[in-house]
């Protein structure tokens, strides 16, 4: 049983309706053998119907009443496709600006940041605006697949000139990972098929990229954080004393034996078992769910954390974060929010907006302070409790959060911890 | 050591942590439990998330009154060996009720009905979270589904007003009567349960295994013969080896021509196979968006 082998790997696509992004996840899907027959079809229909020239592979993705008429992508759309090496996940999302809150979204828990570049326009404003994205949001690798090479000519200039300016640009960002392929995702060249016509690229296409990247790093396996889920208590004769604490393991690993710290009580404990319905393991790790039980009674609940002694969550009260604002209600300066982190649940307030980022420049506006839907800003919070905060760039679980209004309960914004 | 997850596992933590949130973030939550193997699969995700405790909320059963017999049979022994809660929501007491109207001729189905058991059942036990085995690879507007998803009083589905879901983050804040639905296996395929399955050795009704039964063809899918479906003069009745690849009531559910006696052999026939496993569901066939319509309207 081969599929026992299989790595699970979620990228983000962002992209316009120009520059082949659907065409592209189209060919992924088709060549990979992940179209049914029953959807080409009726796909097939619904373009003739609309009297369109081929059949409109966009229309795969787009599944909403209003998105089909209006032609675009508005939500992300989650997609799937497997090879025998591994099982992929897209997020697709749109890439014009006022979508940034859906390419956050997909971007969020992505391995790999799939970027699109014409060729014949070379790095534009969206292209940037992508990259700016994927490293605010740490996405672990990006791939900028430099599209349309059938229409200059294949040359290996065009390629070049364009990886040049990228990297130029990349420069100023936060990123650790670039790769850069040129393809056609229209006559499939590079994408699951070495390109014939671009002897000159020795590099991989793109679905070996994506089979090979190595993702296995891509959580944190040093900072030891479980957050507590929910505490298990059966109430039956044969686990008459059992108290568990169920969770998913955000960061480092945790042993049988370890000593721990608890958060917010300070207490100490020792690790005495780790619990799953398939039996007792040594270690857990991200992103394992679990159930792991203490050598102690302690006071332990929902929205706590497990730690280790010589190495903790900073717990403060005091928070600063590069927020991305969902809402048409503006982010309000001392305005109060309820927030969500791991588990945990606080209220706050926000004490100061230090200033927006243009998300096309970077240049860091702190004249304008009104923060709308789709903008990014760098605030100050104070919150009612103290939270268990790890750094966005050390770890993105312990190191986001979510704003909700306390009026409409609606998700209005997520913020990545400095 | 090498950390890390195969893809099934990886899937499994994550619905198991989706499960364990909602016992968290709910006073009354249940799951709904068709007798198919996404909901075969959610019980069996949801007995992992919570031992060695019992499953902390009921199972949902809305029964059309016109399932294979095997699918109650099975529901039964399920219910019987975990020590679970069930409760039946029934289309037929509506109808008794004049609550429900039955649709009449020969593509007559209760799907649309169940909408009605379904919000009525969650109403009359005051449920505010309900767990469904719905997948996004189903049908493009489940693809648009949030993993916690918000309804109205009027258990509404409102697709352009959906809360942005990052990280692992669920926000499943409300006001008093509204709901939400919430879907842990969101992120698997067909052919992902299947194996999972397998790897777990999870027992399955039979229906999902080929058999001899007696079907007829209509507009190229083939249905069981059954007292519940009207057919034409012109639809003949032959016996062939079949099976279910999704198990609904059955005047809706296709069965297909297939030698799979084994999980197996499923899981080879599903790899090869150039249909969506819904494209033997005629309640999708009946418009382009008729699962977003239902959807909207409050359909599991």
């Amino acid at each position: 049983m081969e599929y026992k082998d299989m790595e699970l790997l979620r990228f983000t696509t962002a992209g316009s309706v120009d520059d082949g992004k659907s065409t592209l996840i189209g060919r992924m899907l088709y060549d990979s053998k992940s179209i049914y027959e029953d959807q080409y079809e009726a796909i097939k229909t619904t373009s003739e119907r609309r009297g369109e020239e081929g059949v409109n592979l966009a229309l795969l993705t787009d599944g909403l009443k209003s998105e089909r008429e209006q032609g675009i992508t508005i939500d992300v759309a989650y997609r799937y496709f497997s090879t025998p090496k591994r099982k992929f996940i897209i997020a697709d999302t749109p890439g014009h600006i006022q979508y940034t809150r859906n390419m956050v979204t997909g971007a969020s828990t992505a391995n790999v940041a799939l970027i699109l570049v014409d060729a014949r326009n070379g790095v534009v404003e969206q292209t940037r605006r992508h990259a700016i994205i994927a490293s605010l949001l740490q996405i672990p690798h990006i791939l900028v697949c430099i599209n349309k090479m059938d229409l200059v000519d294949w040359k290996e200039e065009a390629y070049e000139a364009i990886h040049e300016d990228f990297e130029k640009f990349a420069a100023k960002l936060d990123v650790k990972d670039v790769s850069f392929i040129p393809i056609s995702a229209l006559k499939g060249d590079n994408v699951v098929n070495r390109s014939e016509n671009m002897d000159w690229y020795e590099g991989a296409t793109l679905l070996h990229y994506l089979e090979n990247v190595h993702i296995a790093s891509d959580y944190n396996f040093i900072d030891t954080r479980f957050p507590v889920q929910h505490v298990i208590r059966p109430y039956k004769d044969e686990f008459h004393d059992y108290r568990g604490y169920a969770g998913r393991v955000a960061g480092g690993i945790l042993k049988k034996g370890d000593k721990v710290t608890l958060f917010p009580s300070g207490f100490i404990s020792v690790i005495s078992k780790i619990d799953t319905f398939d039996g007792e393991v040594e270690e857990a790790y991200p992103p394992m769910s679990v159930t792991v039980l203490l050598s102690d009674d302690l006071d332990l609940s929902r929205g706590d954390m497990i730690a280790r002694e010589n190495n903790q969550p900073r717990s403060t009260q005091d928070v600063e974060v590069m927020v991305c604002w969902f809402n048409e209600k503006p982010l309000q300066e001392r305005g109060k929010y309820v927030v969500l982190h791991t588990t945990n649940e606080a209220r706050c307030v926000i004490k100061e907006i230090r200033y927006k980022l243009d998300i096309n420049s970077l240049h860091r506006n702190e004249e304008d302070k009104s923060i709308k839907m789709n903008d990014i800003a760098r605030v100050v919070l104070r919150t009612t409790k103290p939270l268990f905060i790890d750094a966005y760039r050390k770890n993105r679980i312990t190191g986001s959060l979510i704003f909700v209004d306390e009026g409409t309960n609606e998700t209005v914004g997520a913020g990545m911890i400095i | 050591m090498n950390y890390y997850l195969n893809h099934l596992k990886e899937l499994e933590a994550e619905s198991i942590f989706v499960l364990r949130e909602v016992a968290a973030q709910f006073e009354n939550p249940v799951l709904m439990f068709s007798g198919g193997k996404d909901s075969i699969l959610m019980v069996y995700l949801a007995q992992k998330a919570f031992y060695p405790a019992r499953i902390p909320f009921p199972l949902l059963h809305i029964d059309t009154g016109h399932n294979f017999p095997e699918t109650i049979e099975y529901r039964d022994y399920l219910v019987e060996k975990l020590g679970a809660r069930l409760i039946v929501g029934s289309v037929q007491e509506n109808i008794d009720k004049g609550l429900s109207i039955e649709e009449k001729g020969f593509n007559a189905s209760r799907n649309g009905l169940q909408t009605t058991a379904l919000l009525d059942s969650l109403e009359k036990g005051k449920f505010d979270a309900a767990l469904g085995g719905a997948r996004r690879d189903e049908e493009k507007a489940r693809a648009k589904e949030r993993f916690f998803s918000h309804r109205d009083e009027f258990g509404q589905w409102d697709p352009k007003n959906q809360r942005p879901e990052l990280w692992n983050i669920f926000n499943g804040k409300k006001r008093f009567g509204e709901h939400f639905r919430v879907f842990p296996i969101s992120n698997w395929t067909e052919l992902d349960v299947w194996q999972y399955l397998a790897m777990e050795k999870v027992e399955l009704p039979n229906l999902y295994f080929a058999h001899k039964r007696m079907v007829f063809e209509r507009e190229g899918t083939l249905l069981a013969d059954c007292d519940y479906i009207e057919k034409r003069p012109t639809e003949v009745v032959k016996e062939m080896m079949v099976r279910c690849r999704t198990i609904g009531d059955m005047t809706c559910t296709g069965v297909w021509e297939s030698n799979a006696t084994t999980v197996e052999e499923i899981i080879e026939e599903v790899a090869v196979t150039r249909q969506t496993e819904r494209g033997g569901r005629t309640d999708d066939k009946r418009s382009e968006t008729s699962m977003e319509d239902r959807k909207k309207k409050g359909y599991f």
